[in-house]
């Protein structure tokens, strides 16, 4: 990309006295120096989590489903609500790569990469949750609509999980394939740059032979803009298909058709509640700081504080419909939902969700670096909460009362989604350590623009 | 078959002697193998890239791939028939027409076997039968791994002839010491076996036979006797009936051994603008107060008051102008009774002679039709008296021997320990038994019996009505019946068999056919003398009936519908078998009102899952104490207290099947009521696993439609029946009109439907246990029951009212204005009344035409069948469970483990003496798939293959489900309804037909009736 004017008033994208070989110095060093303490604390705690995870799924699949809290009435709870929430959290990364692309957003170029690289790996999380919440997974691939020799069988085209199996299929290769490319011209100069034979050789098959010509940078903007346009409404359809998993159904509290729009604009809201969560902790601990700046966590914080609001007013749209619909089973599920026994999730919800957002009206609390940090929690619980909410308590009362139940974990349902966690993370912290994490190819391409320094030697004669 | 046929290859071969041919012959390759070509050639050999490792290598692989090829599959241990049995035609299902009589349960019954398996017991409707939950899990006990397994001598296995050779000579040392031989027995109701009792007595000398029944209604066999002179129970043919008034009588329930509901559910089902008007007055919430119309919750020693009221009111004419609420429902109910007049009719449960001679005196009083004196049932024989007398004889060593077929006292008995000691001192102690339990442990000899499945018999269930029993398998074990026993002892060789043969041909048959008789199972004596009616003074029972104790808290003893007086605990189905009226299984408990449960401090709570813990007390009835669960109990009367009778067994079961307390060492003096009754509080809590958690309907009157016979009579059905509206088009139009998808057409081949009739279900529970025994349902246990997975397809649904009706409830959800109000108004409808109306609702798959549950399916497992059934492809379920969680009606069910062949689950799929029930024509499904009601598909299969291979139409009505079948009261029929002559055709377009929850737009093929309640108090 090429560098353009940029007005005085906008804050520099860069800080500090940048050359381009800082930022090619300062984008290598974390895979290029050793990892310290911290950085083995996090993985060890991670992997632990993750191997937690792992024997409990193993468990799960040996001895059966009844291994978790589900019952007749409630037949999905901690299971779908780990997929939407990893799902949701993935939308962030598309939507910054490829949609602030198309809009020609220059800040995405600080954080895109790893929003991508927290896409991918939240995704391949969700990915997990639809496979082993089957009472049998090894007949897994019946999903799949593979010919056979049993005539006329195959899958179910009518079915949202049917629908999800593409969606989150489609998702992922996309996403897979827009980093990747991204990622060429950096590997190529993690390539140039190492001096072990191995990590040569590595980054070598992973840069595909990038020369750096300028036809190879012509063909890598016209790939960046098809995928971009390609994945743009990938960010759109993929929670819509999600939300249908409920919208489609007829229980009370799930059969809405306000549930696409808000699915996707909670997606987008806890998508960059989890960059904010990641990046915060990164800029500190790469020593990063000049290149995601207080305007990059400012700018997400405004993004949480409209999609917050936006699941606000669907929150209240589903309330206000419920009683406006005249359906008694419609106005008790909603009911129930504020009122029932789960009224502390609803609540925890609404207040992570709705309330905790608003806060970021006041420009000393967004630019605050560690409150950034704490609504970005607040609000990934609050989300999760949402999924609880919107699938167990829907569940748990529906028509018949006599079927009435309640729902409660157990420690093979906590394991499982524990261990996503600790697999993200292991996945993450693995990334941090051995890819750019900074899309410096793109980065050096603002910093005559966007660059303090330039700026400041540009304009200075207006302060 | 070899061939002689011969190839010629050339002509050659036509030559004798030919020298090529017998070359041929003798030499296999003509010409030489050349070895030396390969093995000489050194030069070839060594520049081989093949060494002799490489060799050996492919050599061993070869061999063992071609071992491993030639490997078999598993082996199934499945034998066919080398020579085929001519009356076996596997696949088939063969039918024997039996009785069952275990002394508690009387019932003729059809019992289909397959490939010389009993697996199932459906009623058999020529004989008039009847089965309730029990009898219908009876065969499971058949498959019992626990049985006694062979004769026993003090705890030792012996063989049949050493064990005889010794009760014999012991007999003949009792007989020579001149002491009395006691035979103790369940009511048996057989005439042969009273013949051969009466043969022993002739070897022996000096043997009495003493009756028992666990559960006593001896106080109606007396009081019987001393007004008709015969010691045996009326019957009653509730269909008759007007006006039906109960004090304290379960007669839905066990009350006089049962069996009433089919007659009562026929008088209940308006015909031409009438029904039945039932009013029960009672303590516990009973299976028949739930059914009432209208329902006094009346203590127990206020029964009795309101029995004599009634008598008086009825009989004498005299009203008491007290202003108590009971007198007025009392005097109420006596200008029913006799505007009704010979219409209607008393029954009581109060344990006491001379309350039953009041409720016989008005039935005599008023002329009724419903009782029956003359064809009486020989159903309960038991006497209290000479049980005692029996108990006292033995500890002071008055008895020589004891010899017990068909009870258990000494777990039954109230004063057990006494008994026990008693055993002690008698010389001989014998116990004919089917398992190893309390008092087969206790006694000197216990003998293994056959199950009724297995044994021959005869049984007089009513009077006139000569029923069979035929063994239906070879006796699994080394077992021999009481009669056979009796019959050796008493130096006899011929064979119970062989006896009731020449009995019958001689007594009973009256020249007919025997072979008839056995293949009927019944036969039914042309007549009967009449008996006169009474001509005995009742006036002088009413001065009996003066004092009765009463206090604060009064303890009713009950019979549960599952278990009743214990003998089958054992049976996991049974265990499993949520009690209709609290829908908690595997466990009694104390059922207390909520008014009481307040006074005393006890509660109860859902925990985190959902499941219902209750607080322990400490009951203590005369003395005598047992820490107990409190379940509160809506419509308990205050002041009273019920507890179920035959859990607490602890020998002869497997541990799991160990549940409850034994609640017979309260029933002192063989009373159900007692009033020295202390409750404390101890601290801890009981898990109790119940199936249903919300008891209330929250106001939802579409789910259970109900109206008044009034308004049914007087109104339109769109007044009491509404049809949910929907806009369509800015119109209000009918939900029913309204179509997301297009149908096809389903006017040709058979389109099934099932009808439930809410007026006749009374709830009792037996097409729940005929489901598990036809399709294969497993038992999940007490655990997984808690935890909301029950596995049962169909079940029957218990709502309590909030206010005093449902209609009520409808009301009160209507009247909630505004958030706050609706708020209020729902959650105060959690809790239901202190003494609701109750309604049942049998709830199975219901077969949608428009199934949510197929939509969503991913790999269309589910799918719809082209008579309307909702199919389940279990080898194609992946189990993503989305069908479950998208059914309005909950009806699925998940596999969450491997429930057959799991020692997790030590029920009966984990032996394979308890998986001889499995069904063969029903898969056993594996983890992981989601199963439900399949509208027992292979019945209705197996009908239309009947009908093909005989060249002819379905009959009408012949197409039938386990449930239907199971169904007493008729309230379930099932059937085509493109024929148009099947009764459940009519059914459907019935003005009382609604589907379940209509506004889904689901189109259900079971069809439910609007539930009508009498309310017309005079």
């Amino acid at each position: 990309m090429s560098s353009h004017y940029e007005a005085p008033i906008r804050r520099p994208l860069i800080v500090g006295d940048k050359s381009y070989h800082d930022i090619t110095v300062e984008v290598a060093a974390p895979v290029e120096g050793k990892a310290n303490k911290l950085w083995w604390t996090a993985f060890t705690i991670a992997l632990l989590a993750f191997l937690w995870g792992v024997g409990s799924i193993i468990y799960t699949i040996g001895t059966g489903i009844g291994v978790w809290g589900l019952n007749k009435t409630v037949g999905w709870a901690w299971d779908i609500t780990n997929f939407v929430w990893w799902v949701g959290i993935g939308h962030a990364g598309t939507l910054i790569s490829a949609v602030l692309l198309l809009f020609r957003q220059k800040w995405r170029m600080g954080i895109n990469r790893s929003a991508e690289a927290m896409t991918i790996f939240s995704v391949v999380q969700a990915g997990l949750f639809p496979v082993i919440h089957m009472g049998r997974v090894w007949d897994a691939h019946f999903v799949l609509p593979i010919p056979n020799q049993f005539g006329s069988l195959w899958t179910n085209f009518n079915s949202p999980l049917l629908w999800d199996v593409f969606a989150i299929s489609t998702y992922l290769s996309v996403s897979l394939v827009f980093w990747w490319t991204g990622l060429l011209p950096d590997f190529a100069m993690l390539r140039d740059r190492a001096v072990k034979p191995f990590q040569k050789k590595i980054y070598s098959l992973l840069s595909f032979g990038w020369t750096g010509r300028a036809k190879d940078w012509q063909r890598f903007e016209e790939v960046s803009l098809v995928l971009a346009g390609l994945a743009t409404p990938l960010v759109l359809s993929v929670h819509t298909i999600v939300s249908f998993d409920f919208a489609t159904s007829v229980i009370p509290g799930w059969h809405t058709t306000i549930f696409p729009p808000y699915f996707v604009a909670g997606a987008v809201f806890s998508g960059f509640a989890m960059v904010n969560t990641l990046l915060i902790i990164m800029r500190k601990v790469s020593n990063l700081e000049a290149y995601i700046t207080k305007q990059h966590i400012e700018l997400m914080n405004i993004v949480i504080m409209i999609t917050g609001s936006i699941v606000g007013c669907a929150y209240i749209t589903e309330l206000f419909i419920a009683w406006y619909s005249g359906v008694e089973y419609e106005q008790y599920a909603f009911l129930n939902r504020a009122t029932g026994p789960y009224w502390w999730a609803y609540l925890l919800m609404m207040s992570c969700n709705v309330f905790s957002p608003q806060f970021m009206w006041s420009k000393k609390l967004r630019q605050s670096i560690t409150f950034s940090f704490i609504i970005s929690i607040v609000v990934n619980i609050g989300m999760w909460f949402e999924r609880f909410v919107i699938i167990v308590t829907s569940l748990h009362r529906d028509y018949l009362p006599s079927s009435w139940t309640m729902f409660s974990p157990t420690f093979v349902d906590i394991g499982i989604y524990v261990g996503t966690i600790g697999f993200f993370f292991v996945l993450f912290l693995l990334y941090a350590r051995t890819f750019p994490v900074i899309a410096q190819a793109e980065v050096k391409s603002i910093l005559k623009s966007s660059g303090e320094n330039y700026k400041k030697l540009r304009d200075g004669n207006h302060e | 078959m070899a061939s002689n046929k011969k190839y010629w290859k050339s002509v050659e071969e036509l030559k004798e002697n030919s020298l090529v041919v017998d070359t041929l012959k003798n030499n296999e390759f003509v010409e030489e193998i050349p070895t030396d070509d390969f093995l000489g050639d050194k030069e070839n050999l060594e520049a081989s890239s093949t060494t002799r490792r490489d060799f050996l290598k492919y050599v061993g692989f070869t061999t063992a791939a071609a071992s491993l090829a030639a490997c078999e599959g598993p082996v199934v241990k499945s034998i066919p028939y080398v020579i085929k049995p001519d009356d076996i035609i596997p696949g088939v299902a063969e039918y024997y027409a039996t009785t069952m009589a275990n002394g508690f349960d009387f019932a003729n019954v059809l019992v289909k076997v397959r490939e010389g398996r009993p697996i199932k017991i459906e009623p058999n409707k020529e004989a008039n039968g009847s089965t309730n939950a029990r009898v219908q899990a009876s065969v499971l006990s058949l498959y019992d791994s626990l049985r006694l397994q062979g004769p026993k001598a003090n705890g030792e296995a012996v063989s049949w002839d050493k064990a005889n050779e010794e009760i014999v000579s012991k007999l003949n040392e009792v007989k020579a010491a001149g002491l009395p031989i006691a035979v103790l027995t369940g009511t048996c109701a057989s005439p042969s076996t009273k013949k051969i009792v009466n043969k022993f007595n002739d070897a022996f000398g000096n043997v009495s036979h003493v009756v028992y029944d666990a559960v006593s209604e001896s106080a109606a066999l007396d009081a019987f006797e001393a007004a008709y002179g015969e010691r045996a129970l009326p019957d009653y043919n509730l269909e008759k009936a007007d006006v039906i008034v109960s004090i304290g009588a379960d007669f839905l329930g066990d009350w006089q051994g049962g069996g009433f509901d089919a007659g009562y559910a026929k008088g209940r089902v308006p015909v031409n603008g009438k029904m039945s008007r039932h009013v029960q007055f009672e303590s516990n919430m009973t299976l028949s107060g739930a059914n009432a119309d209208e329902r006094i919750m009346v203590k127990p020693s206020q029964q009795n008051l309101a029995l004599v009221k009634l008598y008086q009111a009825v009989v004498k004419g005299i009203a008491t102008r007290e202003a108590s609420p009971l007198n007025t429902a009392i005097q109420k109910v006596a200008a029913q009774i006799k505007k009704a007049g010979t219409k209607a009719v008393v029954l009581t449960g109060i344990q006491d002679k001379n309350a039953q001679l009041l409720a016989l005196a008005i039935n005599n009083a008023i002329q009724s039709e419903v009782i029956d004196v003359v064809k009486t049932k020989n159903v309960r024989k038991g006497d209290d008296k000479a049980v005692a007398q029996l108990i006292s004889d033995m500890n002071a060593g008055k008895i020589g021997a004891v010899i017990i077929n068909n009870s258990n006292p000494v777990y039954s008995l109230p004063n057990s320990n006494e008994f026990v000691e008693g055993l002690k001192k008698v010389k001989l102690s014998v116990a004919f038994s089917m398992q190893d339990n309390e008092t087969a442990n206790a006694v000197q000899f216990a003998l293994a019996t056959p199950h009724y499945l297995e044994s021959w018999g005869d049984v007089v269930i009513k009077k006139g009505h000569y029923s069979l029993m035929q063994p239906t398998i070879k006796p699994l074990f080394d077992t021999r019946q009481f009669q056979d026993a009796l019959l050796t002892w008493s130096g006899s060789s011929i064979a119970y068999y062989d006896f009731i043969k020449e009995f019958w041909t001689a007594n009973v048959l009256n020249g007919t056919s025997w072979n008839q008789a056995l293949h009927d199972g019944i036969y039914t004596a042309q007549s009967v003398e009449e008996l006169a009616t009474s001509e005995f003074d009742f006036d002088a029972a009413i001065q009996g009936m003066g004092k009765t104790k009463s206090s604060d808290l009064e303890l009713s003893l009950y019979i549960k519908t599952g278990m009743g007086d214990g003998q089958m605990a054992s049976n996991p189905w049974l265990q499993e078998f949520p009690d209709p009226i609290t829908r908690t299984s595997w466990d009694n408990y104390l059922t207390m009102s909520k008014a009481d449960a307040l006074t005393v401090g006890v509660m109860n709570e859902n925990v985190a899952n959902g499941a219902l813990n209750g607080s322990l007390v400490e009951l203590t009835v005369n003395g005598v104490s047992e820490v107990l669960p409190v379940l509160i109990q809506p419509g308990q009367a205050i002041g009273s207290l019920g507890l179920a009778v035959g859990y607490g067994r602890s020998q002869g079961l497997k541990e799991e099947m160990q549940t409850g307390k034994n609640a017979f060492k309260f029933y002192k003096d063989f009373n159900t009521t007692q009033t020295d009754v202390s409750v404390k509080v101890v601290g801890g809590v009981h898990e109790f696993a119940c199936v249903q958690l919300h008891n209330t309907l929250m106001g939802r009157g579409d789910i259970i439609k109900e109206t008044t016979l009034e308004e049914f009579n007087t109104k339109d059905s769109k007044e009491w029946n509404k049809v949910p509206v929907v806009s369509m088009d800015h119109k209000e139009v009918e939900a029913t009109s309204v179509d997301l998808w297009e149908s096809f057409d389903r006017t040709t081949g058979h389109h099934f439907n099932l009808s439930i009739d809410l007026n006749a279900c009374t709830g009792c529970g037996a097409c729940v246990i005929a489901c598990h025994a036809e399709n294969n349902v497993p038992v999940v246990g007490k655990e997984e029951i808690r935890k909301s997975r029950d596995m049962h397809w169909l079940r029957i649904d218990r709502y309590y009212s909030h206010e005093e009706d449902f209609a009520g409830d409808n009301e009160k959800k209507e009247n909630g204005t505004g958030v706050i109000g609706f708020k209020d108004a729902m959650s105060e409808l959690e809790d239901p009344s202190e003494n609701p109306s109750v309604a049942f609702q049998p709830v199975m798959c219901q077969h949608c035409n428009h199934a949510p549950c197929e939509t969503v399916c991913p790999v269309a497992a589910t799918s719809h069948g082209r008579q309307g059934q909702n199919q389940m492809a279990y080898n194609r379920c992946v189990g993503t469970r989305y069908c479950a969680n998208n059914c309005p009606y909950k009806v699925r069910r998940f596999n969450w483990f491997k429930y057959p062949e799991n020692s997790e689950f030590d029920y009966y799929m984990n032996d394979d003496l308890g998986r001889m029930v499995l069904n063969p024509d029903v898969t056993v499904r594996s983890r992981g798939v989601m199963e439900k009601c399949s509208m027992c598909i292979q019945m209705t299969q197996a009908t239309i293959l009947k009908a093909k291979k005989e060249g002819r139409p379905v009959n009408t009505n012949e197409f039938e489900t386990a449930c239907s079948n199971a169904c007493s009261t008729g309230a379930m029929v099932f059937g085509d309804i493109n024929h148009k002559e099947d009764t459940v055709a009519e059914l459907t377009k019935d003005e009382r037909a609604y589907h379940l929850l209509e506004h889904v737009g689901t189109k259900p093929n079971v069809v439910y009736h609007v539930k009508v309640r009498n309310t017309q108090e005079a």
